[in-house]
């Protein structure tokens, strides 16, 4: 149980947040043949584009309506309907995914209002599906932003369907967070396969930010979930969230089509796999297989290898909630302390925390607290304060900037719970401290010092 | 605002400006920014170019007064180097809330460089003017004021919220704020007859360190680098520089010039990227010197050291030339870099087969034109596929671009290197330039290239099969349908500012027998925003006859007015 306290202070140093409209562009991003598009000033698209690039390593759809100075106070409908059109022309989308921005927030936009009348002016159109989100930097964070994004496609995408509809029993929807890579979703799709059942990723962003060497050069999103296949959700025979912020999509997903859901609130570690396989056996109806049974072993084993590295040590986290709830829990369930969590942005989840304080700040915050820890979780904005710190640095979300294969990183399900068990333990061990004459009486020894430096003059 | 657009329009007013002087009244006030077209602009805004231009300097607190997406989303990401503080890394936002964006943000700004202040003490604040704040009406000079009192520190307003305009107004803007706040504040400790400042450069990567041991030796001192690895006391005690260089392009020609005008300190336009451009910089820097007083022997030492360094390069360079010569080099890239690297990549005997404009200023270009000679290929705006076809066509050896083309030229299995802002090899000066051959032949002889360009055993096809064969098929299409192909001709946008495409260029030329890319402006509004598609009309123009050739099977050419 925590304390959840919100910063006291009137600047923010070191932000650990990023906005809601590039949470809100990512989720657009995992959508097939999509043009993400901020409605707001240039720059905010510039900074979203740069960030993804450096985190993905991949060329980055993101348009922007480009309000000038003017524009933003006349009010913003004919630079959405040119951005429309231009992007209609250019890059010919099935989707474009908007998002608002600070800018277009202050002055009040109606861009739904926009949208209908575009809608009225150019039935040429049709053909493309238009989505509007309301993200105001100003409020929320990077995860609400996707979070926003993926119940809204949702309502405005998937076809109603009735209670007693005939449902592809072997087909499973998962409404990932934004905190999953596009390795975790490989891996549940791999996961859900071993049982015969098929995955529909809503987003997907393996298919589209895996970085693989695409067959051919489209200007939009590639990869990704498709239109129809968002608008058949409903036929699926179960939905499963992940990250408690994935909530309100399910439900949506709920009320529209009666597919009845399961919220994972986290996918690392023994138990909530354990959870989750015995899901995909009821679902299935098949036993588990012979692979997952070896998978969970293998877990069981690195946990007891590793615990010996993970009990007693102090644990500094800074991620968004849902990061924060998975890592937290892992990290508490090896027998480690979260001594210092920070976070973006509120959460029924901060306060069931296993840890006294959970802080809505930033990195100077999580720096301060982590001065006595054993390691350091955030993302690569972390670096400058590890490097004061001189404690190891785990990086992990977005962005990460300064290592290969963000992408990649996997920590859900037995064997991604498995290589973080090795991973972070194989940083304790490099980190270790071997003992020294002064390691357990420091005091006597400084003394005997001063008392040879004395003699020696 | 009203002082802000003031600035703006000075800034456009810039007599520096070569471009500025041939522009009428009117035309001046509108400036040199380009019209952003909405869902087909890319690029920075004026706070990004603000922030590129000041937090180099490394003592100082940059403090960005907005929402979380301005610096929440870019903080840290530059490649500029201190030896000093890194304070100028440490990422502080007032990261406004909806309350604020109701009841204004001042109170929020006020208290923040208070508690900056009371943790770090730095030398001094600068302020960061975002959109939000600007709208809802934040007056940042007056709190800057205030605070500046109260805490007896100078508290510098910068002010250039992003709507105004791109990276390079925000450039300018930013040396308005230097200039108005903070230059000539401060006393230097001494002063000797060989102190120098260098403006526009940003000491990405350390490059600067490339440079400076040189004018160390010559016993030239670097008064202040504007921005690179500067302290706020630096920049503050500039004006007692006796010549200055400016190294990037225009983008901080206000700060030179004014600086020229209040305190005599004459400045030229130099580069040290490449070999023979880094002599002429040092020489001309000797030259200034001299001229401002300090003693003749310095322009033989420098040439003295200009020898030795050129021929140690030239050593360095020797053995790798034989195996760069005649290698194709692909050169894409915005604005700065292009000019001053095409020369050190035909020093090195490489061939340069295209190079982009885009983000340029049209000096620039004309730098680009005069060393490549007339044949330059100029790539403005391109589609990934596009790109892949250029690169196939022009049969590059080697890409050089930055940040985001890259992945695509990754993706077409290309060797490529970074030349752009978040590079992590610095390559000024002599030595520069001689890395900068080592990286391109590592590159290029990476043993990597062979194996990721073959297909898997149970491929029929590469993809690049696939794409060529699409290319093929398109071109082949084409060819067997003129109308189509006229179709795509007219079709393609030529003046992306005002979204203006060729057919109704072609249709305003035939119609009413244009000759002149301003005549075309004139009709068709294309070339009335960044003026970067002039050459693109001339050549229209040129060849409109060859075009212009009924085609069979086609609609007669309906004209068409932008009107
Ligand atoms: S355009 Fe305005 S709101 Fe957007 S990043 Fe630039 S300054 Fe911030």
């Amino acid at each position: 149980m925590a304390t959840v306290v919100h910063s006291k202070k009137s600047c923010a140093v070191n932000p650990l947040k990023m906005s809601q409209p590039i949470g809100s562009a990512l989720a657009y991003m995992g959508i097939n043949n999509c043009m993400p598009l901020f409605h707001g000033s240039q720059g905010c698209t510039s900074f979203g584009l740069v960030l993804f690039v450096r985190h993905f390593k991949e060329a980055i759809p993101l348009q922007t309506t480009a309000m000038s100075e003017v524009a933003t106070v006349l009010g913003g409908l004919d630079n959405v309907e040119q951005a429309i059109l231009t992007i209609a022309a250019k890059q010919k989308p099935s989707i474009i995914g908007i998002s608002s921005t600070g800018v277009t927030e202050t002055k009040g936009d109606d861009v739904d209002g926009y949208i209908k009348l575009i809608r009225e002016k150019h039935p040429e159109l049709d053909h493309i599906a238009l989505v509007y989100v309301s993200t105001p930097d100003f409020k929320d964070a990077f995860q609400d932003g996707w979070a926003k994004t993926v119940t809204k496609m949702i309502e405005q995408l998937v076809k109603p369907v009735p209670v007693d509809a005939v449902r592809n029993l072997k087909k499973v929807n998962i409404l990932p967070g934004a905190h999953l890579t596009p390795g975790d979703l490989d891996e549940l799709r791999d996961i859900l396969d071993a049982f015969g059942l098929e995955a529909a990723f809503m987003p997907d962003l393996s298919g589209s930010l895996d970085g693989h060497v695409p067959q051919d050069f489209t200007p939009t999103t590639i990869g990704g979930i498709t239109l129809e296949e968002i608008a058949s959700l409903g036929f699926s025979g179960h939905t499963i969230a992940i990250g408690e912020q994935m909530r309100d999509a399910a439900v949506a997903l709920e009320k529209l089509t009666h597919v009845p859901f399961t919220l994972f609130d986290r996918l690392t570690g023994l138990g909530v796999s354990d959870q989750l396989i015995a899901l995909c056996a009821k679902l299935s109806g098949n036993a588990v297989p012979n692979k997952i049974r070896r998978q969970r072993s293998q877990l069981v084993d690195a946990m007891l290898d590793g615990h010996f590295y993970f009990g007693g040590k102090k644990i500094a986290i800074g991620a968004e909630p849902d990061l924060l709830w998975a890592l937290g829990n892992w990290f508490t369930e090896l027998g480690a302390e979260i001594f210092a969590a920070v976070t973006t942005t509120a959460s029924p989840l901060l306060e069931r925390m296993a840890t006294e304080e959970v802080l809505i700040g930033d990195l100077e915050d999580l720096e301060a607290k982590a001065a006595t820890c054993d390691l350091l979780v955030t993302h690569s904005h972390g670096r400058q304060a590890a490097e004061r710190l001189k404690i190891p640095f785990y990086r992990i979300g977005i962005p990460m900037f300064d290592r290969l294969g963000a992408a990649h990183q996997t920590i859900v399900g037995y064997r991604g719970t498995r290589d973080l068990v090795f991973e972070i333990a194989n940083m304790f061990i490099a980190d270790a401290h071997e003992a020294h004459t002064d390691t357990w009486y420091p005091a006597m020894r400084q003394q005997e010092q001063v008392g040879v430096a004395a003699e020696a003059h | 605002m009203s002082s802000l657009s003031g600035k703006i329009q000075e800034v456009f007013n810039e007599p520096g400006c070569e471009k500025n002087q041939g522009k009428s009244d009117k035309e001046r006030k509108k400036g040199c920014t380009k019209q952003l077209q909405p869902g087909g602009a890319a690029g920075g805004c004026a706070f990004d170019g603000a922030k590129i231009a000041l937090q180099p300097i490394t003592d100082v607190a940059h403090l960005v007064h907005g929402p979380i997406a301005c610096e929440g989303n870019s903080w840290d990401n530059r490649g500029s180097k201190s030896s000093g503080s890194n304070l100028w890394r440490t990422g502080f936002t007032t990261d406004i809330n909806e309350t604020d964006v109701v009841f204004g943000g001042e109170k929020r700004l006020y208290k923040s460089v208070k508690e900056i202040i009371e943790k770090y003490d730095p030398p001094a604040v600068f302020v960061y003017q975002t959109c939000v704040p600007a709208m809802i009406g934040d007056d940042i000079d007056a709190v800057c004021k205030a605070a500046s009192q109260k805490f007896g520190k100078p508290v510098i307003p910068i002010n250039s919220p992003g709507f105004v305009g791109p990276k390079n107004l925000g450039n300018k803007l930013a040396g308005e704020a230097i200039l108005d706040h903070v230059i000539g504040t401060e006393e230097p400790e001494y002063t000797t007859p060989y102190d120098i400042n260098i403006i526009g450069e940003y000491n990405l990567s350390g490059e600067l360190w490339q440079v400076k041991p040189l004018l160390d030796e010559l016993g030239i001192r670097i008064l202040c680098c504007i921005s690179g690895d500067a302290k706020y006391h630096d920049v503050a005690s500039s004006h007692r520089a006796k010549a200055a260089m400016m190294v990037c392009s225009k983008s901080m020609i206000n700060i030179a010039r004014k600086m020229e005008d209040r305190y005599d300190i004459p400045f030229f336009e130099g580069s040290f990227y490449g070999i023979e451009d880094s002599s002429e910089a040092l020489r001309e820097i000797s030259r200034l010197l001299i001229e401002k007083g300090a003693p003749a022997e310095l322009m033989e030492r420098t040439e003295a050291l200009i020898a030795r360094e050129e021929a140690l390069a030239w050593a360095n360079i020797e053995p790798y030339k034989k195996r760069l010569t005649g290698k194709k080099v692909l050169l894409i890239t915005g604005g700065v870099k292009s000019w001053s690297v095409v020369a050190a990549l035909q020093e090195a005997g490489m061939e340069l087969v295209g190079t982009s404009v885009k983000k340029s200023t049209k000096e620039d270009k004309e730098r680009i034109k005069e060393l490549m000679g007339e044949d330059a290929h100029m790539i403005d705006d391109m589609s990934p596929r596009e790109m892949y076809k250029m690169l196939r066509d022009a049969q590059a050896d080697i890409m050089l671009s930055g940040g985001r083309s890259q992945f695509i030229a990754l993706k077409a299995k290309m060797p490529w290197l970074d030349i752009n802002q978040e590079r992590h090899h610095a390559y000024m000066g002599y030595v520069g330039m001689v890395e900068l051959v080592k990286e391109i032949d590592k590159a290029l002889y990476n043993p990597v290239w062979e194996q990721v360009r073959k297909r898997a055993p149970w491929d029929e096809q590469t993809w690049e099969d696939v794409a060529d064969a699409a290319i093929a098929a398109e071109a082949a299409a084409m060819a067997a349908d003129p109308a189509l192909a006229r179709d795509k001709r007219r079709a393609t946008t030529i003046c992306n500012c005002k979204n203006i495409s060729r057919g109704i260029i072609e249709d305003a030329i035939t119609e009413f027998g244009l000759t002149t890319a301003a005549l075309v402006s004139e009709k068709t509004l294309a070339g009335t925003g960044c003026g970067s598609c002039s050459d693109k009309l001339g050549k229209i123009i040129k060849t409109i006859d060859e075009w212009n050739q009924p085609v069979a099977g086609a609609e007669p050419s309906q004209t068409q007015h932008a009107a």
